[in-house]
């Protein structure tokens, strides 16, 4: 306790901070960071100075016991990933699910990502980057370089002239029915 | 002569006491060598030799580039290197050779740096185990050290003797086991997640990832175009300054690379601990965490508190959501990034023409494996119209509520923060692969992804070694584009600690025997 000091003791209430930050205030980001949004979640700050003193789960200043679990995952409701949205995936991705294992991962992966939906993000804008505050550099539309034609072409495995070649476009994937797919067979 | 640091072995170049082409044999012979480890895909020994004779001729001139001249430096096999194949361990970019080099790799050769060849890594940079390449898992060195074999002894089987071995980590396990092995002074590693801090961590080497925007991704294969960075690897802080003095700064090809001119440092040997404030997350006891890992924590947090440093418990709420966040945006990201592989202008192309679409979905079908396919298809999903509000928008938002929560916790005071790097020490190989990739990165990236989503540097100091003799390590994050606080604080933590050499001796031995049975059995 002897190393706290008043101005130290505001970072634990967490709650009390949140609402009175004032925004485009000196930040020791340099503009990085707004600070313009904060939210109203749960701050989960704890009075941790005043239990440490005495309390037994603590030594030191680590916390001896996981401060939190892992949440059980629901099972997703039935028909959330129908055969229609695996033949629209492999569409789109142009990737296909291969067996059931494939399709199960996927299913893993949203059971996974469901529990976002937990957290309170009411008026929180979504972020793109961290480096939103900054002007980004783009060059002056010069040309600088070039002339690497060969070089480019020598990677290509079906090359004619200076063209790349590719298959007839402009034709579709075959339907579900008609294409060779794990997916066909699971219906 | 190659257990030393950089700057050690930089200076004796310098003195001539080595020349770079005997360093470069040397080090490739060991590479030769350890070549069970698995940790290096393609060996560029002609060019690596070239190399180290032009520097010796600069030596001899007295006219070297840098701190970096004729030292052996290896790359990730994600960064492209203009006449070296760059495979990203995927069968997708398999015979690959890049027309250009990466700016970090441009970098490291106009020091000087003599380029040994590229590491093995998960495909594609997915995966914190490095065992999900085409190429084969990587070993962890640690596995062969005396410190782990000595405790193990009343475990192991002689006979099973090589079944047991380790994983490094990953994704970027080769270029933390060549660092470990010796092979080389430095390595390159990416971080999207954690990709360079959780294998440093596991062979016992200090993993740098810097701020997001100071080191240029030109050249990178992408994963994570908003959350990746190279990652430094190297045997000590100090050589980590001094290998993030020659890679930062703007690059103008890659616009996310900041402006601000960077000046490189060279880090004190005195801190003033009293004027530190060191934060302590709570929330990063998180479900797992060993108890060695938890003892050593509290004791870094003891350490800096004796010497006079304010320790202070502090709060990231969501820190128990950065995981699911980042697999959202994660594969959303990957989604969008490999859709370039079409086999058209470079990599794999099947032999399946019958229209453009059927090419790319057969190439795509036999270029990548599962956990790549997983997760594009992941992605997708997320991606799609219905979901798209509900999954990436709010992915997106609780991106800003976790990077807020770092800027809370440090315009609160707070200098540097003190975490655990990874739940434990690392774990045999077939213990590792019952579970499947997607579960092991959840649970094995839990303490470093955070950095990623807001962008911060962070850096793993190896402490000490566990019960096994395996190291652990722990991890600082510090201010945004403050590298140089946070290396100093690294750095003077990692002289307190005094983490122990690994002793490879046995590792000789080992690499004979494997000589007389037959080598191709490893890379099954």
């Amino acid at each position: 306790m002897r190393k706290c000091r008043g101005g130290r003791m505001w970072i634990l209430r967490f709650g009390r901070y949140l609402r009175g930050a004032p925004s485009g205030g000196a930040s020791y980001w340099g503009g990085l960071f707004p600070g313009r949004r904060f939210t109203q979640a749960a701050s989960g700050g704890s009075d941790g100075r005043q239990e440490a003193a005495g309390d037994p789960r603590r030594r030191g200043r680590v916390y001896q016991n996981p401060t939190w679990q892992h949440v059980e995952q629901r099972p997703l409701p039935e028909k959330k990933v129908t055969v229609e949205v695996l033949d629209h995936l492999e569409r789109l991705a142009l990737v296909d699910f291969r067996n059931w294992e494939g399709v199960q991962r996927l299913e893993k992966a949203i059971q996974f990502a469901d529990q976002l939906h937990a957290v309170n993000t009411e008026g929180v804008e979504p972020m793109d980057s961290v480096l939103e505050d900054r002007c980004l550099y783009l060059r002056e539309d010069n040309i600088t370089e070039g002339n690497c034609t060969e070089e480019l072409l020598q990677n290509a495995r079906e090359t004619v002239e200076e063209y790349f070649v590719a298959p007839p476009g402009n034709i579709p994937l075959p339907k579900l029915e008609e294409r060779d797919t794990f997916l066909q067979v699971s219906e | 002569m190659l257990r030393v640091s950089l700057r050690e072995i930089s200076a004796a170049l310098k003195e001539g006491r080595v020349s770079p082409t005997e360093l470069c044999q040397r080090c490739l012979s060991f590479i030769k060598a350890t070549k069970f480890l698995n940790a290096y895909i393609t060996v560029a020994e002609e060019t690596a030799l070239k190399q180290a004779e032009e520097s010796e001729e600069r030596y001899r001139r007295g006219q070297i580039l840098g701190d970096l001249d004729g030292i052996p430096v290896a790359v990730k096999d994600n960064f492209s290197t203009a006449g070296i194949e760059t495979t990203c361990a995927s069968n997708m970019l398999k015979g690959y050779i890049p027309p250009y080099n990466a700016t970090v790799v441009k970098k490291l050769l106009d020091q000087g740096a003599v380029l040994l060849g590229k590491t093995n890594l998960d495909e594609f940079a997915m995966g914190s185990g490095s065992t999900d390449g085409i190429f084969g898992p990587v070993r962890n060195p640690w596995s062969y050290s005396r410190q782990y074999r000595e405790k193990s002894v009343h475990n192991s089987h002689t006979e099973n003797e090589d079944s047991n071995w380790l994983v490094t980590g990953g994704s970027s396990g080769g270029s933390a086991a060549a660092v470990s092995s010796f092979t080389c002074f430095a390595a390159l590693g990416s971080d999207t997640g954690g990709s360079t801090r959780n294998p440093a961590a596991h062979c016992g080497v200090v993993g740098l990832k810097p701020t997001y925007g100071l080191i240029s991704r030109h050249g990178l294969i992408p994963l994570v175009n908003s959350m990746d960075v190279p990652g430094i690897l190297t045997r000590c802080v100090d050589d980590a300054a001094i290998v993030l003095g020659v890679l930062a700064g703007h690059d103008p090809k890659d616009s996310t690379t900041v402006q601000d001119p960077f000046k490189p440092f060279e880090l004190t040997n005195f801190i003033d601990a009293s004027k530190l404030c060191i934060g302590i997350p709570k929330e990063y006891h998180a479900p797992g965490l060993s108890s060695e890992t938890l003892a050593l924590w509290s004791k870094a947090a003891d350490l800096f508190e004796n010497a006079g440093a304010k320790v202070i418990e502090v709060s990231l709420p969501h820190t128990r959501y950065s995981i699911i966040c980042y697999h959202v945006l994660c594969t959303a990201e990957v989604a969008s990034n490999m859709a370039r592989f079409d086999g058209l202008e470079y990599g794999h192309r099947s032999s399946m023409d019958k229209s453009t679409e059927v090419m790319y979905a057969a190439t795509r079908r036999e270029g990548f494996n599962d956990v790549v396919r997983g997760r594009i298809l992941s992605g997708n999903y997320f991606l799609l119209k219905q979901n798209y509000e509900t999954y990436f928008i709010k992915a997106q938002k609780v991106r800003r509520l976790i990077a807020n929560d770092f800027v809370n916790v440090f315009r609160s005071g707070i200098d540097v923060l003190l975490t655990p790097t990874t739940l434990s020490d690392t774990i045999p190989y077939v213990e590792f692969i019952k579970e499947d990739n997607r579960t092991r990165s959840v649970q094995d990236d839990i303490f470093t992804q955070a950095a990623n989503m807001a962008g911060l540097p962070a850096i793993t100091v190896p402490t000490a070694l566990s019960e096994k003799g395996l190291p652990i390590g722990l991890q600082f994050i510090g201010r945004a584009f403050q590298e140089q606080q946070l290396l100093t604080v690294a750095k003077w933590f990692e002289k307190q600690v005094k983490f122990p050499m690994i002793q490879l001796q046995g590792l000789m031995d080992y690499s004979h025997t494997v000589c007389q049975h037959q080598k191709s059995a490893f890379f099954s």
